[in-house]
């Protein structure tokens, strides 16, 4: 779509310092926790064998990435276009829909995602922690959870006042997923309420969507993962696209 | 006769504020329409219902002969507009950022290349095509975003407030260009504050305050209708000036620091005037469209 188009443009032209962050930040955390903290935690039980914790946390390392970029795209970048750029009253001058405009804009998180994913497998997998051919299913798991992100995210950007409020969906939605989604420890540790609770989070089933795949576990209860997913996104696009409608046309 | 915008006893409302409270016009092809009026006249809001961004609280509006609910797409197809806001791509150059617009419009690529060599050239900016839009200074960002709106040949522009925050020679410029898209026969639809961007590029225009027009009709028409052909001013009037004025049941309008009298047969007055009263701020000129809407309505065209 040609809103997807218009933003590929745009990231052709900064790809270079685009490049860096999905490459280097993922480096630092694997160095940071799993050679500072690896040798203190040892390995982790997981389905019934015992993994090095560095191999533990990196496809969680890519979920998290994967949620970053999308979330990421479609709050900061989007708010920016439509609020300050004016970019998406521009569009509207033209055959574009505002559904078509926002569509294009999740797509393109999501397609974000999907390359900083790509990215970060060139490098981790020379650490040999990520099992093929079964890895290669994080790509399109990358777009799926970035479609999910996207949405949800784009669905902020649809009611934040200003660019400073962001800081409360970061703080509340973000971050917590980030520390509480078995994202750098099991779930299993945490209290049974609050591992039922993480079963909210879209980030949970992503990282457990990641590991399998990344370290070769195939199972069919994963579909059950890609579900929540997909569903999540099922009620966050809808939404998203409506409260933009409601926020552009006056 | 062909009408390219059909606007029907136009409304919209927010909540409780009427922004435009039943506004009709016309406008045929090859016309060049305008609204003119103050800022808050609702002559924004009015634009943006015509080309579709908001939608109409009540009335009906035919483009083309087309309804605006149904067949938006296809109006919008056929329009150029160029909004007030300069919402051009700062993450793009200035060619990308007129060919990324083209895509918008399915344009194939190759086309849309060659018309924005030729709109760089109509507008003076071929040697600025790979520039970023954030180095260009206001006039040429205007006049970019002008070349953006005719990226799609369209049979109708429309353009709100184009040179509203530009200097001087910028908006010589942008008006060169307009009146030479006019002079092809392109069917222009502009608002404005400035009597002079009005009486200069409209064929017609209507005079809008408070989202009601006022008047319609040709800018050499209004002011003969309702002003005359000149007017006299008077920087600070003495007091004396004032009550003569009065006694003399001539009419005027006072603006405290400005005196405007309306004089038919301006010559003679003048002389009288400026003879008994005036110690040098004292002018005959010419009316303009400002003076019709100041006899209107009591108030300046800009406060």
């Amino acid at each position: 779509m040609k809103v997807w188009q218009r933003n590929m443009t745009v990231y052709q032209k900064i790809w270079k310092i685009n490049f860096l962050p999905p490459l280097l930040e993922p480096l630092f955390y694997l160095f940071a926790f799993g050679a500072g903290l690896g040798a203190l935690v040892g390995s982790i039980m997981y389905e019934g064998s015992a993994i090095s914790y560095i191999g533990y946390i990196a496809p969680a390392l890519v979920s998290i990435n994967i949620m970053y970029n999308a979330f990421f795209e479609n709050t900061f970048a989007s708010f920016v276009r439509m609020y300050y750029q004016k970019t998406f009253d521009a569009m509207l001058a033209t055959p574009l829909s505002i559904e078509e405009i926002i569509t294009g804009e999740i797509v393109w998180g999501a397609t974000k995602s999907v390359i900083a994913t790509a990215i970060m497998l060139l490098v981790i997998s020379f650490f040999g922690i990520i099992h093929y051919p079964a890895g290669f299913l994080l790509l399109p798991l990358a777009f799926v959870g970035g479609m999910a992100f996207g949405s949800v995210a784009m669905f902020f950007t649809a009611i934040m006042p200003s660019i400073d409020s962001f800081n409360l969906p970061m703080f509340l939605f973000i971050t917590p997923m980030f520390l509480f989604s078995g994202t750098f420890f099991p779930l299993e540790n945490l209290p049974l309420w609050a591992q039922k609770a993480a079963l909210i989070f879209p980030l949970t089933h992503l990282v457990k969507l990641c590991r399998a795949v990344g370290l070769g576990y195939l199972d069919a209860r994963l579909l059950l993962n890609v579900l929540y997913l997909i569903v999540f996104c099922a009620v966050f696009f809808p939404l998203a696209l409506h409260r933009m409608h409601k926020r552009l046309i006056k | 006769m062909e009408y390219v915008i059909e606007a029907e006893n136009i409304r919209k409302s927010f909540g409780s504020l009427i922004a435009v409270d039943g506004i009709s016009f016309n406008v045929r092809k090859g016309e060049s329409f305008g609204l003119l009026g103050p800022n808050g006249a609702g002559k924004t809001t009015t634009i943006r219902m015509i080309y579709g961004f908001s939608p109409m609280t009540a009335g009906s509006l035919r483009i083309f002969g087309l309804d605006i609910g149904n067949d938006w797409r296809q109006i919008k197809g056929r329009i150029g507009i160029c909004q007030q806001e300069n919402s051009l791509d700062p993450d793009l150059s200035v060619q990308q950022n007129l060919e990324v617009f083209a895509r918008y419009f399915d344009i194939p690529k190759k086309e849309a290349k060659e018309r924005t060599r030729s709109l760089l050239r109509f507008i003076s900016m071929e040697h600025r095509k790979d520039d970023r839009v954030t180095a260009l200074s206001g006039g040429l960002m205007r006049r970019l975003v002008i070349a953006r709106a005719l990226i799609n040949n369209p049979d109708l522009m429309i353009l709100d407030e184009p040179t509203t925050g530009l200097d001087p020679q910028s908006r010589h410029q942008v008006w060169e260009r307009l009146e030479e898209l006019k002079s092809r026969g392109l069917t222009i639809l502009l608002t404005t504050h400035y009597m002079e961007e009005a009486a200069r590029l409209c064929d017609r225009l209507v005079i809008v305050d408070h989202g009601k027009i006022l008047v319609e009709g040709k800018p050499g028409e209004l002011i003969k209708r309702y002003v005359g052909r000149e007017v006299m001013e008077v920087t600070e009037p003495s007091e004396e000036l004032l009550r003569w004025v009065q006694s003399e049941k001539l009419e005027h309008e006072n603006l405290g620091h400005r005196l405007i009298i309306y004089c038919k047969e301006g010559e003679e007055l003048f002389r009288t005037i400026s003879h008994r009263f005036c110690t040098g701020g004292c002018d005959l000129r010419l009316a303009t469209l400002e003076d019709v809407f100041l006899k209107l309505t009591g108030r300046d065209l800009r406060e």
